[in-house]
């Protein structure tokens, strides 16, 4: 079959493209190497929506920045994904940089934000509304319209949402090969993808794929970029920590980013991270001892009284790092019908729905296609019987008793919510993707207890036999087989 | 010669320091013990010693597929590998009640192999 | 069932565990009716189920059973005295009014109006991210906990090539399990410079199979993306951090941790209880009782325990006063006088009970507490005030077990203006006490390294 559109990468901005799409008469797909939706750059972040006065004045990642935090709210709603607007501080800590504090706000209007969702705070008054703060901080820029999203929700809801609306999935489909198929001059281009499950042919490709951008990218161009995956670690703390600070709270910026954040999540923990270190693996996803003590160590010059004896989990995500330091977002010069949407390191989670409006729109032009009489543009999520009240919970676990099941005891999922997570379109097929989804595992003990029930659910659901079931898919299987393999079998 | 060997005593949680001497077979002294159990030990282990092995068997057609067993007492250490390929190779069909014998007299050891927990019938 | 009406008990005992059936057995015995153990599982007896090597029971039964054995004692009896009990049932909340709102499948979402509510919650492992143990994040990476209901209920097999952090008795315990199951255990390593499981378990879990076990010891990198595929561990120094150049890189498939268990208070906390930042576990008086009056709590959600027989006879205790409580109209006991308290100090981290009401203590009182490091010919010392009243010598003396002393009520009469009772280790100057090296700075470090109140490893009832 010939697609219109083949999205290379279901991470964030691959997912929000493929929304976007969805509301055409077009024959679309997603290649996804991994398992699941969410599982790179996405996964792994500061799950912050961004004011958008940090990017440069009249990037590409200042433009999506601003305008994605705009579109925030409504997406947020029509998705049914968590999304508050907690503020943000950056925090100076030293006397003679506060200047650097107007330079912020000087750049937030240049970039579009609105005067009156800016402010430059003194200590006293920074103290008022963080009261945690340092004892160094001397000043903070307060960015109002700053958020905390829940990132793999987003990424997962876009997905859905697309899918629903005729966007095909392929998982665990690694592109291995992109190129022109042979056409008469003034033909029709075609794109050949070849994978690891086969040739997919396609009219136009959107390359949306993070870390790897830049191979795909470069099979095609002669014009070479360079993607350096600059990982970030991070440390979780439990919620018992959640409301150590209100606001998220940044460092002054400095040449390697945003520096290290002290912020709560949406679902109430508290994240602090990330540093950032540039290295040449792109699947280098794991922390190390100096990484660690670094974020630690430097959350605390702005946050103070950190417990860090609440840390529940510790983890790093790879940031596309692209050397230009911009969003890479249009058709490829040299490669008719190839869009890149490359370099989408942060601000791109804020910028995810404004990277998918902007796709599309450049798509519109150039396919000019029609639009689909009952696209749905809305969706809903796995219910959270916590947000019931004790009558509702009744009535729903008489309907579904397994909605009166706790799997995971440490943030309350019911079975009834997992058995969604599994059943629900592009829905879960491993313990991540089931963590992702639900919140099991995600807590203090860590999928301790949860865990083998999660994986009978799997099981049962699935049919998948216990040795096959993965924590993330590929060989990330759980169990290696069964005790007593040979019990009533003579040898 | 008389030999000495220091022990820890598993008999019980405490885990007594024990020392032993003896020569050949013959046990000279047991000191550090703190009761019977310990010198009932120390005597053994220098000269033959003795555990009680603890594992499941599978089973058929109850509410679980896994049942406890133990050794109703002690083996020879160093027959605790093949007492397990024994327990390995069972497949006993539902109920099991705590105490049924699910291998009797395990490697003519003259011990049994016990059922430690029950399992219904489903 | 009608939801809507609350029913009410004399006793709610949250968890039907060791602790949870033996309150139970006890405050039935004592004459209360109407009590009801909850209990999340779907079978009662709580982690012992899993428990399937011997050792249980010697002080109780004076024989040696199974943790499966040991529980069904209880169970049996909880049977036969028609005592009610609700299972795959969670406990949501507990108010400070004694209100218990619980959930299953069937009854749905339920309150439950207590006289008196027990606490016998137990305790849950440390996960790996407590650690902040550096390296990739895949499968194969399990609490032993967890791989042992997984080996020994569900009777999967988590891998073949094992490395175990941690040598508390779980972690012990199911190198051995692996062990006989057909896996190759390659090491355990152990943070502290001295185990924190029983000897026993060392001799006959490690030793029996030639299993090295590195104290001093700590995981420094994890590889595998998708599946664990080796762990690097590297000796510590006195600060606790690792030192370069001692790395040893183990192919594995599998990394088990046994190192820590923390009581599961978050009910506790959420109804009010005073908590002890040492034990995590409530602060109780000299009848297990919390803070509010009428809920008292017992076993590994106290203090995490070394013998399961002390959680029984603790849990014992919880039950009886539990029905003491109700029996006298759910008021507070006469309180003569203020409190006795009990203090913690050198070198012991914590007692329990810290309270001690003399009008209402038995004439005999066992104080459990823990010590902070290794101590070897050293004196456990009891003060009354400032003068000193108990010098016991003890040939040894561990983080890893449990230690005791026994108040007599008539002495603590005999002082009615008695404020503080003290216990403490003193060391003689002639005595060849080691420290093992870590004082009690090195056991602090330890708290920052492992990012938990608890570093001193613990052992449990398993």
């Amino acid at each position: 079959m010939l697609y219109d559109v083949i999205i290379v990468g279901a991470g964030v901005s691959g997912c929000a493209i493929a929304r976007e799409l969805s509301r055409y008469r077009l024959n679309i797909c997603v290649l996804e190497k991994e398992e699941d939706v969410c599982c790179g750059t996405t996964k792994a972040n500061s799950a912050i929506v961004h004011a958008g006065f940090d990017a440069a004045t009249g990037s590409m990642m200042a433009k999506l920045n601003v305008r994605g935090n705009e579109m925030m709210d409504q997406i947020a709603a029509d998705l049914d994904v968590p999304f508050r607007r907690n503020g943000a501080l950056v925090v100076c800590t030293d006397p003679d940089e506060l200047g650097g504090l107007q330079e912020l706000y000087d750049r937030g209007i240049a970039n579009g934000l609105r005067a009156d969702s800016m402010e430059i705070l003194n200590r006293e008054e920074a103290l008022a509304i963080e009261p945690n703060l340092a004892d160094d901080v001397v000043g903070a820029f307060y960015a109002k319209t700053s958020g905390i999203i829940c990132p793999f929700l987003l990424n997962i809801a876009m997905a859905e949402n697309a899918n629903v609306n005729g966007v095909d999935f392929f998982f665990n489909t690694e592109v291995e090969k992109i190129e022109a198929e042979n056409t008469a001059p003034g033909g029709e281009r075609i794109w050949k993808i070849r994978t690891c499950n086969g040739e997919y042919r396609t009219r136009y490709i959107v390359n949306a794929a993070g870390v790897y951008a830049d191979v795909f990218h470069n099979m095609v161009s002669s014009r070479k970029i360079h993607i350096t995956p600059r990982r970030g670690s991070y440390c979780l703390l439990d919620r018992t920590a959640g409301n150590h600070v209100s606001h998220t709270v940044f460092a002054q910026p400095g040449k390697m980013g945003k520096g290290v954040l002290v912020t709560p999540t949406i679902h109430g923990n508290l994240l602090i991270g990330p540093n950032a270190q540039d290295i040449e693996n792109k699947e280098g996803t794991n922390t190390t001892a100096d990484s660690l003590n670094e974020i630690i160590e430097k959350a605390a010059r702005n946050v103070k009284n950190i417990p860090m004896r609440q840390v529940i989990t510790s983890f790093a995500g790879l940031r596309a790092h692209e050397n230009g330091h911009d969003f890479i977002i249009g058709e490829v010069e040299d490669a008719p019908h190839f869009i890149d949407c490359a370099g989408i390191e942060s601000p791109g989670l804020s910028s995810s729905p404004a990277i998918g409006e902007y796709v599309r729109k450049l798509l519109e032009e150039k396919m000019k296609p029609e639009r689909k009489e009952n696209w749905v543009g809305t969706r809903r999520g796995i219910l959270n019987p916590d947000s019931l009240s004790f009558e509702e919970r009744n009535e729903l676990i008489r309907k579904n008793p397994a909605y009166g099941r706790i799997i995971c005891r440490c943030e309350s999922v019911t079975e009834g919510e997992i058995l969604d997570a599994i059943r629900r379109p592009l829905g879960a097929r491993s313990l991540d993707g089931v963590k992702r989804r639900t919140r099991a595992g995600m807590g203090r003990c860590q999928a301790g207890f949860c865990s083998p029930r999660t994986m009978e659910i799997l099981h049962r659901e699935l049919g998948l036999p216990y040795e096959k079931i993965t924590k993330s898919g590929g060989d990330s299987r759980l169990v290696i087989g069964r005790t007593k393999e040979h019990s009533g079998e003579e040898e | 010669m008389i030999q000495k060997r220091d022990l820890t005593c598993i008999g019980c949680p405490m885990g007594c320091q024990i020392t032993v001497e003896f020569e050949g077979e013959e046990i000279k002294s047991v000191t550090g013990n703190n009761c019977k159990i310990g010198d009932r030990y120390a005597r053994k282990e220098v000269i033959h010693p003795e555990r009680t092995v603890t594992s499941t068997v599978a089973v058929t057609g109850g509410d679980k597929e896994r049942c406890s067993v133990k050794t109703r007492g002690n083996i020879p250490k160093d027959m605790i590998f093949e007492c397990m390929d024994e327990i390995n190779r069972v497949c006993i069909p539902a109920p099991v009640k705590i105490g049924d014998v699910i291998i009797p007299d395990v490697c003519g050891t003259g011990i049994d192999v016990v059922a430690t927990r029950n399992i219904h019938k489903v | 069932m009608e939801t809507n009406e609350m029913m009410s008990y004399d006793i709610v005992i949250v968890g039907g565990g060791p602790a949870g059936l033996a309150a139970a057995i006890a405050a039935r015995k004592s004459g209360t009716e109407r009590i009801l153990i909850l209990e999340r599982d779907k079978e009662l007896g709580g982690i012992l189920n899993q428990c399937i090597h011997n050792g249980f029971g010697l002080h109780t039964f004076k024989e040696e059973l199974t943790g499966p054995e040991y529980a069904d004692r209880f169970i049996q009896q909880v049977y036969e005295m028609g005592i009610e009990y609700r299972l795959d049932t969670m406990v949501m909340d507990i108010s400070a009014d004694k209100v218990v709102t619980a959930m299953n499948r069937s009854d749905g979402m339920f309150r439950i109006r207590a006289g008196a509510v027990i606490l016998a919650m137990g305790c849950r492992e440390r996960p790996r991210g407590a650690l902040n143990i550096p390296g990739y994040r895949p499968a194969g990476i399990y609490s032993a906990g967890t791989a042992q209901r997984l080996v020994n209920i569900e009777g999967y097999m988590p891998g073949r090539e094992v490395v175990i952090l941690g040598s508390g008795d779980i972690g012990l315990i199911m190198a051995r399990r692996m062990t006989l199951e057909g896996a190759t255990v390659k090491v355990v390593a152990e943070l502290m410079p001295y185990s924190g499981g029983l000897k026993r378990n060392i001799v006959q879990c490690l030793d029996d199979f030639d299993i090295p076990l590195k104290l001093s010891h700590t995981v420094v990198d994890i590889e595998g993306k998708d599946r664990v595929k080796a762990v690097t561990i590297a000796r510590v120094g006195k600060d606790m951090k690792p030192i370069p150049g001692t790395e040893e890189r183990y192919t594995c498939d599998t990394l088990l941790l046994s190192t820590g268990l923390i009581p599961e208070n978050e009910l506790s906390a959420g109804c009010g209880v005073e908590m002890n930042p040492v034990t995590k576990g409530p602060f109780v008086n000299e009848i297990m009782e919390t803070n509010i009056p009428g809920v008292f709590a017992c076993g590994n959600v106290l203090h995490v325990h070394d013998l399961v027989d002390y959680v029984s006879e603790e849990a014992g205790k919880a039950g009886e006063a539990a029905a003491r409580y109700v029996q006298s109209g759910c008021t507070e006991a006469s309180r003569e006088r203020a409190p006795i308290r009990l203090t913690a100090t050198g070198g012991v981290r914590y007692t329990v009970p810290s309270t001690i009401h003399t009008d209402r203590m038995d004439d005999l009182l066992t104080v459990r507490f823990r010590v902070g490091a290794v101590y070897r010919q050293a004196y456990v010392s009891v003060y009354f005030d400032d003068e000193r009243v108990q010098h016991q010598k003890k040939k040894i003396m561990a983080p890893g077990e449990m230690e005791q002393i026994i108040l007599q009520k008539k002495k603590l009469l005999e002082k009615p203006d008695l404020h503080t009772i003290t216990i403490k280790i003193e060391e003689d100057d002639a005595s060849d006490a080691i420290k093992s090296s870590s004082d009690g700075k090195a056991i602090s470090s330890a708290n920052e390294t492992s990012g938990a109140a608890d570093g001193a490893a613990h052992r449990q009832t398993m």
